[in-house]
């Protein structure tokens, strides 16, 4: 009899259920979403009021939360959400009622569609076709870029190359670390800031002689072992530990060089900077020339350095590494085990990357012919990451249409927005992308497909754990 | 260096160290139960400072204020910059992270989220309150409280030590002794057996953060009170601590104390050593040189489920 209470008084009874089930009208997703909604407009609008100003603490937040302006916004923000809450439902009943949705995506696959399936399978004639296609395109393409400097204004070009080459080429190299290895380096700056110094060195233009000086187009190799060198150093000891030391270990090594180009007066000038690099030149024979102030050759050239590097960077995507770096990506416990050398592979991209912003550094010093560390700050790396996130992690068009929007945007809006601001919109932008579009612009097939697997609980999407093994091989 | 001028920088560097250590324990409580740099505490930092400046600026304390003032400014200092460090650390768990927790997300993309925040919320403040760095008003005259051997313990030195150690043993009693401690330790260790077993996982995660916000909200205005605000303020003590967290192992409150004084003292004499220029270089220096020889710190990982 005693056991019967017992179970009686376990077993919830309907009410209690009820109780549980129901919520608080607050408590609806609804609302909740209002609650959103309210609070990214106050954001907005303290996000776009008025520069602080040095001697009220107040004045910003004053002209913003404390003026007529946030309630504004506010009424603007429960209007959109009424909208959007109210049109919801209407919606539903009459658009997206005309085609069910199981209808669409359980569409008999018929005849034409199969045909085209069998179309798109690749013979070896299909391939050679499609690569003489890519390759014509690409050509026009390139023929555009060499003629787009004719169209534009002397500001223009100069931004075309001291912003947009620059970080494209920047962005380039980061993709291999991030975007194929899914390694994060927050230091990648530091290898451009050694690879300027070592031109400046090697020109004779710092503090300190070199043995003997160089061209700067004989700097680039040099410029490319050092920071290999450097990218090895570094990477060997922290690559063995778990992936997110990395970002942490690049972070205080972009510090510590930053630190000692500002500091080390003796050897790199300090803060005043290096002065007097030389710019780049051929002279062989009846070849003379030299790049001077004009920024439009400089363009030609970097267009030239980027191809080399695109088409090496393609290859080396589909080769044996390229898929070494994939199948760390993926799940690199199972790459360990099936025999990648997981820590060789990639210390091989975080060199590669680091090399990559070597060659930028050369062009980036021989072209301003004056460095200082203030060209090196870390929130430089920090917009590269952003600028390959934004693109699209792993694929290189992405990457390099994406650097070039952004690297081109805030030159455009500068009239408009106070161009301090920028690093404030980047990062709500970081965040953004990472919840709504983690893929980028414009993907990757291939990351799109691992970040969703990764959503089912299959495989990493990045080499950040602890690799297997751990050891060098 | 003089033999006799040791104390004089030890004393410096056990303050600079005790506030290290409190911000390294924000950083290795979230490594524990995230297994996440959460690059943004830095901000939460920063954000404590301008807190307390804004709530101290609204008081407006006069140029000399009465003990029974500053008393009472100090409190309401730590008030508000443990809470506004709290709400901030919250809210960045809620905005940045729970999306991403939600969809299994790669750590890349949880690492490039914070950095993301940090850039965010540190830009925020320096469009909000000038991007020239400014001073917290007097709260109190930093008198000399006592001598050590001839060298003089300020009452900011003793305030901040004390708040450090106060905060340290009341941590370490809530993460052993209490039940949402329990919880959070069994997070660390295994979050789907931890949730398995009736721990909600989101709520200590989100509790998680605001002990650790809390802490680094006060560690700011602390820091406040010693030298001035910016808006990048954040940046060196939030990268050393996180140096101090590693160092003593991460996802180790214990070990993280343990770093953190560590560091500020390795930090406090290597400016008579090496120079001025060079004493940020030193936490890395120390870093890289534990990474090397014991990648898991010194008291090792206890917290990490990868450990």
């Amino acid at each position: 009899m005693s056991t019967t209470t017992k179970e009686r008084d376990l077993a919830p009874t309907g009410s209690a259920l009820a109780r549980l089930r129901t919520k608080r009208w607050y408590q609806q997703p609804m609302f909740g979403r209002l609650v959103g909604t309210v609070a990214a407009a106050v954001l907005l609008d303290v996000m776009s009021g008025p520069q602080g100003s040095r001697e009220d603490v107040f004045f910003s937040l004053d002209k913003t939360l404390g003026s007529l302006r946030v309630v504004w916004w506010i009424i603007g923000a429960v209007a959109l959400w009424a909208i959007l809450e109210f049109a919801k439902p209407l919606y539903n009943r009459y658009l997206a009622a005309s085609v069910g949705p199981l209808e669409r995506f359980h569409a008999p696959v018929t005849g034409p569609v199969k045909g085209l399936i069998a179309q798109t399978r690749t013979t070896s004639a299909n391939l050679r076709r499609i690569l003489w296609v890519r390759i014509g395109f690409s050509a026009v393409v390139i023929g555009l870029l060499i003629l787009l400097p004719n169209v534009l204004s002397t500001f223009w070009n100069q931004v075309l190359v001291n912003e947009v080459a620059i970080y494209v080429l920047l962005a380039i190299g980061l993709n291999v670390v991030i975007g194929w290895a899914g390694l994060l380096d927050l230091g990648f700056i530091a290898f451009f800031a050694i690879g300027a110094y070592s031109t400046a060195y090697w020109t004779g233009a710092m503090p300190v002689e070199p043995p003997f000086t160089l061209n700067a187009f004989l700097v680039i190799p040099v410029a490319v072992g050092t920071c290999l060198l450097a990218g090895l150093l570094l990477g060997a000891p922290t690559l063995r530990l778990r992936g997110d030391y990395l970002a942490i270990v690049t972070l205080g090594f972009h510090e510590i060089i930053y630190l000692i180009a500002k500091n080390a007066d003796g050897f790199t000038n300090g803060p005043r900077g290096v002065q007097g690099i030389s710019n780049f030149g051929v002279h062989i024979g009846v070849l003379d020339y030299d790049w001077e102030l004009d920024p439009v050759p400089y363009w030609y050239l970097l267009i030239g350095i980027a191809t080399i590097l695109i088409i090496a960077f393609l290859r080396l995507e589909h080769s044996r590494v390229g898929r070494a770096w994939t199948a760390i990506r993926e799940d690199e416990v199972a790459a360990s085990a099936t025999g990648v050398p997981t820590v060789k592979f990639k210390l091989m991209a975080f060199a590669i990357g680091a090399s990559t912003s070597g060659i930028a550094g050369v062009v980036y010093a021989s072209k301003a012919r004056f460095i200082s560390p203030e060209s090196f700050l870390l929130l430089f790396s920090v917009l590269v990451v952003a600028y390959v996130i934004f693109g699209g992690m792993g694929s290189l068009w992405g990457v390099i249409i994406g650097t070039a929007f952004l690297a081109w945007l805030p030159q455009y809006m500068k009239d408009w927005v106070n161009p301090n601001d920028r690093f404030m919109y980047l990062g709500a932008l970081l965040i953004v992308m990472m919840i709504y579009r983690p893929q980028g612009l414009i993907p990757s097939v291939r990351r799109k497909r691992e970040l969703s697997m990764a959503k089912a609980g299959l495989g990493d999407a990045d080499a950040m754990s602890e690799p297997a093994g751990g050891r060098m091989t | 260096m003089q033999p006799d001028e040791i104390l004089d920088y030890l004393i410096p560097g056990i303050m600079l160290g005790a506030l290290y250590a409190v911000i390294a324990i924000g950083y290795t409580l979230v490594y524990g139960v995230l297994q996440l740099i959460n690059f943004a505490h830095s901000e939460v930092f920063m954000v404590g400072a301008y807190s307390a400046l804004l709530a101290l600026t609204w008081i407006d304390p006069s140029s000399n204020p009465t003990t029974f003032m500053s008393v009472l400014l100090v409190a309401a200092g730590l008030a508000v910059s443990g809470t506004a460090g709290a709400a901030t650390a919250f809210t960045l768990e809620k905005v940045a992270y729970r999306p991403l927790r939600r969809r299994n997300a790669p750590r890349l993309a949880f690492l490039i989220s914070a950095i993301g925040a940090s850039y965010f919320l540190q830009n925020l403040a320096g469009k909000l309150f000038g991007r020239d760095s400014r001073a917290l008003p007097t709260v109190f005259e930093n008198k000399k409280v006592f001598s050590v051997f001839g060298t003089q313990v300020t009452i900011l030195q003793l305030l901040i030590v004390c708040a450090a150690v106060l905060m340290m043993v009341g941590l370490d009693y809530l993460v052993n002794r209490t039940k949402l401690g329990l919880g959070i330790r069994a997070v660390a260790q295994d979050a789907e057996t931890a949730g398995l077993m009736g721990v909600d996982i989101d709520k200590v995660i989100s509790r998680t953060f605001i002990i650790g916000g809390f802490m680094g909200g006060i560690a700011g205005f602390l820091f406040g009170l010693h030298l001035q605000l910016s808006f990048t303020m954040g940046f060196l003590p939030g990268i050393t601590a996180f140096a101090a967290a590693v160092v003593g192992g991460v996802g180790n409150i214990r070990g993280a104390m343990m770093g953190g004084m560590l560091l500020g003292i390795v930090e406090s004499f290597s400016s008579p050593i090496f120079g001025e220029s060079w004493r940020y270089v030193s936490a890395f220096a120390v870093l890289v040189l534990v990474l090397m020889f014991r990648p898991t710190g010194i008291l090792g990982e206890r917290l990490g489920r990868s450990a």
